[in-house]
């Protein structure tokens, strides 16, 4: 059954992203810090974890091309491998919350009753439990188990605002028509979630794990910059920057090229996120504004117009003269 | 010329272009308009979704979103008012010309009260002091015939109903007494009742303003009734314009011809209508050409080259090079238009001895009434439905007609729900809703199906239609194959390709998708088909080829429609029988033709004398009942009857007859062939 | 009404119980303040340190729900939220601490909302012209940046405005001067200065926040019907703008007010952190470091009460700013 309409559905998301300069820049960045991350490591033969004894607190040169930190270890190597568990972490701590955060919300929205007082009130606690605080407390105690549990009490805390809204989409898309329909015809509820909730919420899932991308990694380097994170001799962008803090006036590179990179993936991911939200989101109305070129050529032509028309108007005949 | 003199606003070669969004043409919405107003006249422009006709209201006052360029001349007195500085621009509108919205309710600014926004309005052109603009406003308030105006003035919009805001709208562009009144639409978001007597405040408006009155509307009828001089429009033209008489009588365009004949009457039976075929373009790179050639059955070489100019004598002017032949001809739409030929239904004489299909008793269903953030707290409940019966044999259309509130789509949904009711009796087959077993139920499903009104929102836009109407089948179990074979048979029935399948709805018009929700409905050979409003989304050219494919298929498969429908005309012209509601209640039932011309209940003879005609000749003729106020609220249940608050009857009634309406609700006999629920009904 | 806000009192009251006692039980096995004990020099003798820890209603012997239990007596019988473990009143810290935050997060947060409020609008009005973009590429830089991040930018900048002019101008550390004399003026200048840095970074954020949801929600109401009537009643666009568009735009806000809050919080824990303010973000941290659970408790019961305080004020507020909601 898939013709030619997919295809130019497909096509036309395709062409509304790649019309979107935030998309393109963004995309465009991310591609590049993954392959930095994970193809850069080879270009150089220091390991993250090697120690220059020759070089301590070196600036940037040709032997060592981010500098080198405190201990003699190579900044480069020390960052782009706090990249990859950052961006790692980040991408894993998205997709759980997204997951549980749909399948959650839609429950709650469709089943509605007790079902939904259930669930609400389990989403309220966690939201009213100071989250962030609790990672605090619990995750130095997860040291043993590793960074995974870190990226799964990382995603428990993050899923609650978009289970909220995913509840309430479920619940305005439960009135519409077609799921009326649907369920007039005797389709099963959680086929009905599965073939027709969840997939007109995709849009909103799509951006909003693009989104929760960035904020896991905010919340990733944050908490391991004070150390109750990631934890060595593993090194994420947080512990980079936290280990650069104090030395960030006198010895730039161990702090910038660090706090920047984050900066910076964080930035083209939220890029992506609202780009993807103008592109899927056939109701969002950035999509369909026209570009201002166009805009701006079609306000010309008018003014040039009226000004003809206006011309030939007696001046006495205004309205304040006859009114 | 000597008319120069009368004439108020002139709109000379008018072009609105719309910039496309990224990546996408120019959607050049109004392609050339011209029209001329006199002092006092009323001008109704007539047109389909998409012909530009609201846009061309907009662009007079400047009024249009910044994606718009306007050129072309408007002139108001013989002032230019294009490319006029916003600072003389804002002196004039809202007191020189005042507009009147389509949707009253998302027109008044949510969080101010009714009495604050006209006296701004009042403050916005006039000197004067607090007081005296709400003072002001009181008094308007009162001339578009509000109750109580004095606590009107402090009420928020969203604390009137739908009739109240467009009457406060009204008051609100009279308040400085403007030349020209422009009204979008202005009937379009109510019911028929509550549009006659807007329709009559406009009127009165007018009179009391002496300002000349621009209706734009879609409906035949209102334009009919209202206007003096009509313009219709076709893909950003106008494409005839003329007295409202001659326009009706002898239209020169094959566009207006058509749309007369695909407009069904009240006051003629059934037959098939007659449909435009294809879909008006796209505003996009059109072809050279007439815009409606590719929908013209009178269309040759000559239409295709360049687009035919709007001429005429004696002011009716048209823009087709067939003018003069249709001028001299006067042929009926069914003369130029080809009428599909529809099977005659069998109708046999005695209908008790048809199997019953859906027989409805006593019917109630009532909501919780929430209030409050803060604090979220029931404070009553709705009565929405009180007693609805419905009788529904083999073969039959039921029209179920009342007006928004009264109940037909809890009505609907407690059918298709296939639960035990609140109160009253749901029999379907003959099987009783409330005995059924999870798997009955299941089962019974296959035998009721529905179409909904709006056949964007009724189609999972994320689905291709092959999938869309394989899904009543999956959900019956139906064999992988089976599926597969009946989805080009299903979409062949319905007037689609089988080739379509593949392709997803918003690819679809209208009227298409609407023909998907029946191929949908179809799919497991139900016994009765429950449309909810299926054409009311629909402009009037498409309506009626869905319309005609509804008579054929209910001819052909022999099933039965529970049609619902605020539009009488539509009813008269599709149902057999008809149920009319009126606050939840059933309050008159009967075979179509009876009720339509010998109606007993006095709500009904109300409501089809509100239906206006598209014909100025018969509206002219007509005396109309005008209710009073609107339906009162559902949240108390009344004592006696439920319309005596607005009835011209009980009006009308000695005290001993008005306290059996007091106290009595009034019984329908479900037995009758024709029955009403009034105490009164029938002398 | 008396009883509806009654039944939303105790889903709060619920929600609330539920929380700090979940809370509590974390804290209580998560911490180990035997060890903090144990680590004293000279090293106490067991029985010592345990009657130190039952004293303190933190004995790990003792069931959790027993010491939750005569916790949470306590505070509902006396108000009183225990000892910390260095035997000093939960309660004095708490009212210490909450002065010193307070001060930071009013400060900052409505700061945010008021200038993202503005900002948001005035982009949304001025869409794609160049000062739009401009805004917007700002506040996606911030929004990209963690507060943690942002206030070490901050204090680095101070450090080299400092450097470069040879005077402490912009002070950054703690919340006044110790020891400063002089009058209320040069008392308020202190504050002042004191105050720029952590509150600039709270503020920035949410001025980010705040104006992208202001812009959005800004930018729906410029279509919408009731701003066009405004205009053809014969107001001029700016008068229309403010009084009909802005009034509705910020209805939507209030609701944001709420769910932002924690995010707030935890971003006034770390700039107090970062800035040397003794607040009850900084207070929370050194609490988990100390093993010191009666006071991480108390700050989450704070965070706790806080948020659900916000959250009847976003409701209370939107009732009060749409007429269509109010009860």
């Amino acid at each position: 059954m898939a013709g030619d309409a997919p295809r130019s559905r497909g096509r036309l998301v395709l062409a509304r992203l790649l019309a979107s300069p935030g998309v393109v820049i963004g995309g465009g960045i991310v591609v590049l810090l993954f392959l930095l991350a994970f193809v850069g490591p080879y270009l150089t033969h220091w390991k993250y974890t090697d120690i220059d004894y020759t070089a301590l607190r070196q600036p940037p040169s040709a032997q060592h091309w981010f500098g080198t930190a405190g201990l003699g270890q190579d900044v480069y190597a020390q960052t782009l491998r706090g990249l990859q568990k950052s961006l790692i972490i980040g991408l894993l701590v998205a997709l759980l919350s997204t997951c549980l955060a749909g399948l959650v919300g839609a429950c709650a929205g469709y089943f509605g009753g007790w079902t939904d007082r259930l669930l609400i009130f389990f989403v309220d606690l966690m939201l009213v439990f100071p989250s962030f605080l609790i990672i605090t407390i619990v995750s130095p105690r997860l040291k043993n188990s590793g960074w995974l549990a870190f990226v799964v009490l990382l995603a428990a805390f993050n899923w609650m605002i978009t289970a909220r809204v995913v509840r309430s989409m479920t619940i305005s898309l439960k009135e519409r028509e077609f799921v009326r329909a649907a369920r007039f015809m005797g389709v099963r509820p959680l086929r009905i979630i599965w073939r027709h909730i969840l997939p007109n919420c995709a849009s909103y899932l799509i951006v909003d794990a693009t989104i929760a991308v960035g904020a896991a990694v905010m919340n990733e380097t944050m908490l391991s910059y004070f150390g109750f994170g990631v934890q060595p001799p593993d090194v994420s962008l947080g512990t980079l920057i936290a280990d650069g803090t104090d030395s960030a006036p006198t010895y730039p590179w161990m702090f910038y090229f660090a706090a920047g990179l984050l900066v910076l993936f964080v930035l083209a991911v939220n890029l992506v996120g609202d780009g993807l939200r103008d592109a899927l989101d056939p109701t969002a109305a950035a999509g369909r504004r026209p570009s201002r070129r166009t805009l701006r050529a079609l306000r010309r032509r008018a003014a040039a117009t009226a000004a003809v028309g206006s011309r030939g108007t007696p001046p006495a005949l205004d309205a304040e003269g006859t009114a | 010329m000597t008319t120069t003199a009368t004439e108020l606003l002139t709109v000379r070669d008018l072009r609105v272009d719309f910039a496309g969004a990224r990546g996408r043409g120019t959607v050049t919405a109004v392609r050339g308009v011209d029209l001329t107003l006199r002092r006092g006249e009323t001008l109704g422009i007539v047109g389909e979704s998409g012909s530009g006709k609201s846009v061309t209201a907009l662009s007079v006052l400047g009024l249009l979103p910044g994606t718009a360029a306007v050129h072309g001349s408007v002139t108001l007195d013989g002032r230019e008012l294009i490319g006029l500085p916003p600072g003389e621009l804002t002196r004039i509108r809202g007191r020189r010309i005042a507009m009147v919205f389509q949707d009253p309710l998302s027109a008044f600014t949510p969080v101010y009260r009714i009495g604050d926004q006209i006296a701004e309005a009042v403050r916005a052109h006039q000197k004067t002091d607090k007081t005296a603009a709400r003072r002001r406003a009181a008094e308007l308030l009162d001339l578009v015939g509000i109750p109580d105006p004095q606590r009107a003035l402090d009420s928020f919009p969203h604390e009137f109903s739908g009739g109240m805001r467009q009457r406060a709208m009204i008051a609100m562009a009279v308040a400085n007494e403007p030349d020209i009144l422009l009204a979008d639409e202005p009937t379009t978001a109510l019911d028929v009742t509550i549009q006659a007597q807007v329709l009559d405040v406009l009127r009165t408006a007018q009179r009391e303003t002496g300002a000349a009155l621009v209706l734009v509307s879609h409906d035949l009828g209102v334009i009919a009734q209202m206007a003096d001089r009509v313009a219709v429009m076709y893909a950003g033209r106008v494409v005839e314009t003329a007295p409202v008489d001659e326009l009706f009588g002898a239209p020169r365009h094959p566009y207006t011809l058509g749309l007369i004949g695909a407009v069904p009457r009240l006051d003629r039976d059934g037959g098939p209508l007659v449909p435009i075929p294809g879909n008006p373009p796209a505003l996009v790179d059109l072809p050279p050409g007439c815009p409606f050639a590719p929908r013209c059955p009178l269309a040759g070489d000559d239409c295709r080259t360049a687009e035919p100019p709007l001429t005429g004598s004696d002011g009716h002017q048209a823009a087709c090079l067939r003018a003069d032949r249709l001028a001299a001809e006067r042929p009926a739409p069914a003369d130029v238009y080809p009428v599909p030929p529809l099977p005659p239904a069998a109708r046999p004489v005695d209908r008790s001895r048809l199997p019953q299909v859906l027989r409805v008793t006593g019917l109630a269903k009532t909501f919780p009434v929430l209030k409050g953030t803060v604090v979220k707290r029931k404070v009553g409940e709705v009565y929405a439905v009180d007693g609805v019966h419905l009788d529904i044999r083999r073969g039959e259309t039921l029209g179920l007609v009342g007006e928004s509130g009264s109940g037909k789509s809890t009505t609907l949904f407690e059918i298709l729900g296939l639960t035990a009711p609140e109160a009253g009796r749901i029999e379907l087959l003959g099987q009783d809703t409330a005995a059924l077993s999870r798997e009955a139920v299941h089962r019974l499903r296959a035998q009721l199906q529905i179409v909904f009104q709006d056949p964007m929102a009724s189609l999972d836009p994320r689905l291709p239609i092959g999938d869309i109407i394989a899904e009543p089948l999956q959900a019956q179990r139906a064999p992988r194959e089976r599926i597969a074979a009946l989805i080009p048979e299903l979409l062949t029935k319905v007037g689609l390709e089988p080739a379509h399948a593949a392709r997803y709805p918003h690819e679809f018009s209208g009227g298409q998708r609407q023909r998907v929700s029946i191929a949908r409905a179809l799919a497991v050979s139900p016994q009765l088909l429950v449309l909810d409003e299926p054409v009311s989304a629909l402009d009037v050219s498409i309506q009626a080829g869905v319309l005609n494919l509804l008579q054929e298929l209910k001819a052909t498969l022999d099933l039965s429609y529970l049609f619902v429908s605020h539009d009488l005309s539509v009813i008269r012209h599709l149902a057999d029988r008809v149920s009319v509601m009126y606050l939840g209640r059933t309050v008159e039932q009967g075979p179509v033709a009876e009720v339509f011309t010998t109606a007993r209940h006095p709500y009904t003879r109300a409501l089809l004398s509100a239906v206006p005609l598209p014909d100025p000749a018969a509206e002219r003729g007509r005396t109309r009942i005008l209710l009073p106020g609107d339906p009162p609220s559902p949240t108390s249940r009344p004592v006696g009857c439920a319309f005596r608050t607005r009835c011209p009857l009980y009006a009308t009634l000695g005290g001993e007859q008005r306290s059996r309406c007091e106290q009595q609700a009034p019984a329908l006999d479900t037995a009758a062939e024709h029955g009403a629920a009034c105490h009164w009904g029938g002398e | 009404m008396l009883r509806y806000l009654a039944k939303r009192l105790a889903y709060y009251v619920v929600l609330l119980v539920v929380s700090v006692f979940l809370a509590y039980a974390l804290a209580s096995s998560a911490l180990n303040p035997r060890a903090y004990f144990e680590a004293k020099q000279p090293r106490p003798a067991a029985a010592a340190v345990d009657r130190q820890l039952t004293d303190l209603g933190i004995n790990s012997h003792t069931p959790i729900t027993v010491r939750f239990g005569h916790w949470a007596g306590n505070l509902v019988v006396h108000g009183d939220l225990g000892r910390s473990i260095h035997d000093t009143s939960v309660n004095a810290e708490f009212g210490r601490r909450l002065v010193v935050s307070l001060r930071l997060l009013v400060l900052g947060s409505l700061l945010g909302m008021l200038l993202g409020v503005a900002v948001g609008a005035w982009g949304a009005v001025r869409q794609y012209r160049i000062s739009d973009r401009v805004l917007t590429v700002v506040s996606f830089v911030l929004l990209s940046t963690p507060v943690f991040l942002l206030a070490l930018f901050l204090k680095n900048g101070a450090i080299a405005v400092n450097q470069a002019s040879g005077h402490q101008l912009i002070n950054f550390t703690g919340y006044e001067t110790p020891g400063l004399s002089g009058g209320l003026g040069a008392h308020l200048a202190d504050w002042a200065v004191h105050l720029l840095l952590p509150t600039l970074s709270l503020a920035l954020l949410g001025l980010a926040t705040y104006s992208r949801y202001q812009r959005g929600t800004m930018l729906d109401v410029l279509g919408s019907d009731y701003l066009r009537t405004a205009e053809a009643k014969g107001l001029s666009r700016r008068r229309a703008l403010v009084r009909h568009g802005l009034r509705t735009a910020v209805i939507p806000m209030s609701t944001l007010f709420a769910y932002n809050f924690l995010g707030v919080f935890t971003g006034a824990t770390f700039t107090e952190i970062i800035f040397g303010w003794h607040g009850m973000g900084e207070w929370f941290i050194t609490s988990i470091y100390e093993n010191d659970t009666n006071s991480v408790v108390a700050v989450t019961l704070f965070t706790a009460v806080t948020v659900l305080l916000s959250g009847l004020l976003a409701d209370t507020l939107h009732a009060a700013l749409d007429p269509r909601v109010r009860a």
